[in-house]
């Protein structure tokens, strides 16, 4: 595995020193060479003009027409599957449609029948139950032990889950119990028409920059993919498909660890994803007691609480209800943005909400790029106003 | 029993995320970034630097990160706000690789390192973000990993202890040791160097170790070693057209609400 | 500008900054509000050896000059000057211990403060005597082993916060400024109590408030140097603590100046970035200016009291009353450059510029400081 610059090729146009992100390449008497820092991600083999740079690498070819189809692992607590798998199904569901292949859930958890047969109504052609009372505690030994060897028994060519905080526990043991390929908290999917490759597409750089990855060498291709950016669609007439019961002997799923407590305190519990409308506050409302307003907005509203990190970190309100890179991925039929700036990382956590509504001061703030409705206003005469005509029912102008 | 070692898992990363790309170049624009120690790993290097100084099982902290030799300047952070030791693994072999060769390197390292008892990680980085080094290494280790630690209720010798984040609530859960754990802000409130820890950092040198010191094939590190790889690096793509309600803020409220009542969220006249 | 600052320097810098991004700015508005002693912060400051710069190692110090310090200090004004005050006020109360004080003072007392566990105060004014030190009426009687102490003193920076105070207090009344003397004082000593914090117009984190002396007996192994000497140990001490007076100023000043120019980057009127504004630019560029201007000042006489020159009251003098001055005007710049926001608690400015005021009255008013350039200049010539 090398990078190489071919010296007849190169002109030492400089393009690929601008595009480097690692201070990789040094020019010198007009030609490019690459230095210790390159991280081989190939930038600038993109940016040549003259295809003058080249990472060689072994071709991997391997046959992998034994897997087929796509899994989707379904995730549970206290006795239900969690949205976001059904988020997941749905997506596979179309993803399969350019494969030609079955679409399988796996669900485990101390669940029934039932809750797992959910799966169908999101177009699971085949679902794996593994339902018993050694998964309640969310351990990752357990759990893998079962992903691995419904795995390695069906051979899908994709797997994916979701990337909640036990999935990035979770999934990472699977692959690298498998000794596979695995992108983490994708926000985009596809089958590369071609090749039939998953393109895996995820942010880097707090959602600045995304990245396509793929994987070659190794099947299945694995991806978690973010809670609540892909559409749960339940489908109109579903087909009853094949369920198939996982067979739990509890004598071999023994774990290494020990739950000593649980505590569902978190405050608030809230969880923002549950509503289809948020109403959120940011740096704008300048000290903790103004979410009060925000708070009577979201009442009115029936709708939940949002955050931004510069509220969260000023100690305004709990991290609970923090939206973006660092806190929560929403996707609300109406995201209504207050004193929100538009960071860059609170975008990329509420960017996919169908409706952005953004009352903000500055008519320059960057979340009046991605909003559909825009107010340049005091938000402490908007939300107050929005409020009494909410409650009032009443026309502000005749 | 020997005391145990504690290693902590850190990365050179760009200062900010507020990077992008020139729509009229394509190329990636990174005006004056400085590199800095992954914010998350902060709290990773404060919890070690808290255990060493709480517990008498522990004989050392080690600061460990794989990068180029640039990366050096972090491990030199992490001895001034109280590391014991640092390890640079840097090789040209080591470039490219994706979260599961890093985690292979790592695993080599610490294995060298020995009597690693608690190894600990930031719960995700800022540039890469994917939080998954932490559970590939501790399979590749055959470890326990408990994720998204909020607290480390106990630790000893053998066991640790830690109340960890999910999405429901806060769980505490048990494992034996060794063990590997990775870390979210609530844990900690990270210090700041100290004058003395920094001057002792300048003075010390850093071993750099290569794939041979950790006795890895060149199959098994950098892109030869990585299951993934990425083929497209692009800016997303805003396609919102925004329609800004205009006029006093009556009629701004008043715009606001009958879009509001078109989307079936509010009634009234 | 770096200023040819060395290794050990620049790490200084670097850690005060460090101090002021991440522990001050994020919480500057509120402890200002609410008037809130930032203990959290000092003890960072203290984790980060920052007490230990002026302390000789044998000590537990670091052995560095004042101009060490003040670096330090004006990172930290850069972020808030309550917290830079509380942090050169523990200075000013030990500075009599290192200058004058014996090796038992000096072996019980520095390393506690160096290691920033125990802060220090220095507590000289009194309710009639303010400019006029030599009418302070706190009086020390030795009886037997122990002076008993009755008095008060007034505006007390750290008082209640420090558990270490330098106390001056006459112990003979009738030879005026001749029969003052000097004397540590711990927290919890019996007869020794504290009156209601002060409620300030700026600087309101910061403690101050009144020192109570009612019969309270401290060993008279806790006089610092000789009886009668107190007089030219407060004076010594100011001496070479007014270039770090001197350096809150420019830290603020610089703190002001950088929030007043990245508003000015941002703020449109008329289409246009008012820093594109000759009248914003041309004050942007008069602060700048003035800023550097007594950064030098400040510097040299840093340096030159580090050097070991003996007559340093003019230099000491100057570089105190000119940052100071300078740090009032370009304040009140930033608060205008903000305009209407500068005058709302919402930015920042309106606090610095409060802030300012004390640097022109604390430790020596700006007039008393012209009157000892004064004298010297009188006496000594140019």
């Amino acid at each position: 595995m090398d990078i190489k610059v071919f010296k007849d090729k190169c002109t030492g146009c400089k393009l690929c020193q601008k595009v480097c992100f690692y201070d990789a390449v040094d020019i010198k008497d007009k030609m490019a060479y690459i230095n210790e820092n390159c991280i081989l991600c190939g930038a600038c083999i993109e940016v040549c003009k003259f295809d003058a740079i080249e990472i060689k690498e072994q071709a991997p070819d391997m046959d992998f027409t034994d897997h087929r189809g796509i899994m989707v692992y379904l995730e549970t607590h206290d006795g239900r599957v969690l949205d976001s798998g059904f988020e997941l199904l749905s997506e596979a569901n179309k993803l399969k449609k350019d494969l030609d292949t079955p679409l399988y859930a796996l669900v485990v958890g101390n669940i029934c029948q039932d809750e797992a047969k959910k799966a169908f109504r999101y177009g699971a052609d085949w679902v794996y139950a593994a339902m018993h009372a050694v998964f309640e505690n969310h351990f990752d030994d357990i759990y893998s032990k079962v992903l691995v060897k419904t795995i390695k028994k069906v051979k899908p060519d994709i797997f994916l889950g979701a990337a909640t905080p036990f999935g990035r526990t979770l999934i990472p043991k699977v692959a690298a119990i498998l000794k596979t390929g695995l992108t983490a908290d994708c926000t985009g999917l596809a089958i590369d028409s071609q090749s039939k490759l998953l393109k895996q597409t995820r942010p880097t750089f707090g959602g600045n920059v995304l990245a396509t990855i793929v994987c070659k060498k190794t099947r299945p291709q694995m991806a978690t993919v973010r809670p609540h950016v892909m559409e749960k669609i339940e489908i109109d007439a579903p087909k009853q498909g094949q369920f198939k019961e996982i067979k739990i002997q509890p004598g071999h799923y023994g774990t290494q660890y020990k739950m000593t407590g649980t505590d569902k305190k978190q405050e608030e519990s809230i969880n923002l994803s549950d509503y289809e409308v948020i109403v959120a506050g940011g740096r704008g409302l300048g000290e903790g007691k103004n979410f009060s307003m925000l708070k009577e907005l979201s009442e009115v509203l029936g709708a939940g609480l949002g955050a931004s990190r510069a509220a969260v970190d000023s100690g305004w309100i709990s991290y609970p209800h923090q939206v973006g890179q660092t806190g929560k991925t929403v996707n609300p039929k109406i995201y209504i943005a207050c004193g929100i700036s538009g960071a860059i990382q609170h975008l990329a956590g509420m960017q996919t909400s169908d409706i952005i509504v953004a009352i903000n001061k500055d008519a320059a703030a960057p979340i009046f790029k991605v909003a559909n409705y825009g107010i340049v206003g005091d938000v402490f005469e908007v939300v107050p106003k929005l409020i009494e005509r909410i409650k009032s029912g009443k026309p502000l102008i005749e | 029993m020997v005391k145990i070692k504690v290693v902590v898992c850190i990365k050179q990363v760009p200062g900010t995320t507020d990077i992008h790309i020139d729509p009229q170049t394509n190329t990636l624009v990174r005006e004056g970034v400085e590199n800095i120690i992954n914010p998350f790993d902060n709290y990773a290097l404060e919890e070690g630097v808290r255990l060493k100084e709480k517990s008498e099982e522990i004989s050392q902290t080690v600061a460990l990160t794989m990068g180029p030799p640039q990366a050096e300047q972090i491990l030199k952070d992490a001895l001034s706000v109280g590391m014991d030791e640092a390890v640079l693994l840097s090789d040209r072999e080591f470039a490219g690789a994706d979260t599961w060769a890093t985690a292979v390197t790592l695993a080599a390292a610490v294995k060298k390192i020995g009597d690693a008892g608690l190894v600990i990680f930031g719960k995700q980085t800022l540039d890469g973000d994917t939080g998954q080094v932490g559970p590939e290494f501790a399979q590749r280790m055959h470890m326990p990993f408990i994720g998204y630690v909020s607290k480390i209720c106990k630790l000893d010798r053998k066991s640790i202890q830690a109340e960890r984040l999910m999405e429901h609530g806060y769980e505490i859960i048990e494992a034996q040791l060794p063990a590997a754990i990775s870390v979210v802000k609530d844990i900690n409130e990270p210090r700041v160097p100290s004058l003395r820890g920094k001057m002792k950092a300048k003075k010390m040198e850093i071993p750099v170790w290569d794939r041979h010191h950790i006795g890895l094939d060149a199959e098994q590190v950098g892109l030869s070693g990585s299951f993934t790889q990425v083929v497209k690096v692009f800016t997303p793509q805003s396609k919102h057209e925004v329609m800004m309600l205009e006029g006093s803020t009556a009629e701004q409220v008043e715009k606001l609400f009958g879009k509001l009542k078109q989307l079936n969220v509010v009634q009234g006249a | 500008m770096n200023y040819f600052l060395t290794e050990e320097q620049r790490m200084i810098v670097d850690i005060c900054k460090e101090i002021t991004e991440k522990k001050i700015k994020p919480v500057r508005a509120e402890l200002d509000q609410n008037q809130v002693f930032p203990s959290e912060i000092i003890q960072e400051i203290g984790n980060a050896d920052l007490f230990r710069l002026f302390i000789p190692e044998e000590y537990e110090g670091m052995g560095t000059g004042i101009f060490e310090v003040c670096l330090a200090t004006e990172e930290l004004s850069r972020g808030d000057l309550s917290v830079a005050t509380s942090y050169a006020a523990s200075g000013l109360g030990f500075l009599p211990i290192l200058i004058s004080g014996n090796k038992q003072q000096k072996e019980k007392y520095l390393p506690l403060l160096a290691s920033g566990q125990k802060l220090a105060a220095f507590g000289l004014t009194e309710p009639e005597a303010g400019s006029d030190a030599g009418a302070i009426q706190t009086k020390a009687v030795l009886e037997g082993d122990y002076y008993v102490l009755n008095g008060t003193k007034q505006w007390i920076t750290n008082g209640g916060e420090a558990d270490i105070y330098t106390i001056f207090a006459m112990t003979d009344p009738k030879k005026g400024s001749r029969g003052a003397s000097a004397f540590i004082v711990k927290k919890g000593t019996e007869g020794f109590d504290f009156g209601k914090k002060e409620d300030k117009m700026g600087i309101r984190a910061s403690a101050t408030r009144e020192l109570i002396f009612n019969n309270c007996k401290i060993p008279k192994e806790n006089m610092i140097g000789r009886e009668g000497m107190g007089f030219l140990v407060a004076m010594k001490t100011l001496d070479q603590s007014r270039p770090a007076v001197g350096s809150q100023g420019v830290g603020l000043a610089q703190g002001a100046l950088e929030e007043a120019l990245a508003y000015a980057k941002v703020r449109k009127q008329f289409s246009n970035t008012i820093s594109s504004f000759q009248a914003i630019r041309h004050m942007l560029a008069d602060m700048a200016t003035q800023i550097e201007a007594a950064r030098n000042l400040v510097y040299y006489a840093a340096k030159a009291i580090d050097s070991g020159q003996k007559d340093i009251s003019r230099l000491s003098a100057m570089s105190k009353v000119f940052a100071s001055d300078m740090a009032m005007q370009v304040t009140t710049d930033a608060v205008q450059i903000f305009g209407g926001y500068g005058y709302m608690k919402e930015y920042p400015a309106e606090k610095m510029m409060r802030d300012a005021k004390i640097l022109q009255i604390y430790e020596g008013t700006n007039q008393i400081q012209r009157d000892v350039i004064a004298l010297d200049l009188v006496k000594k010539g140019f």
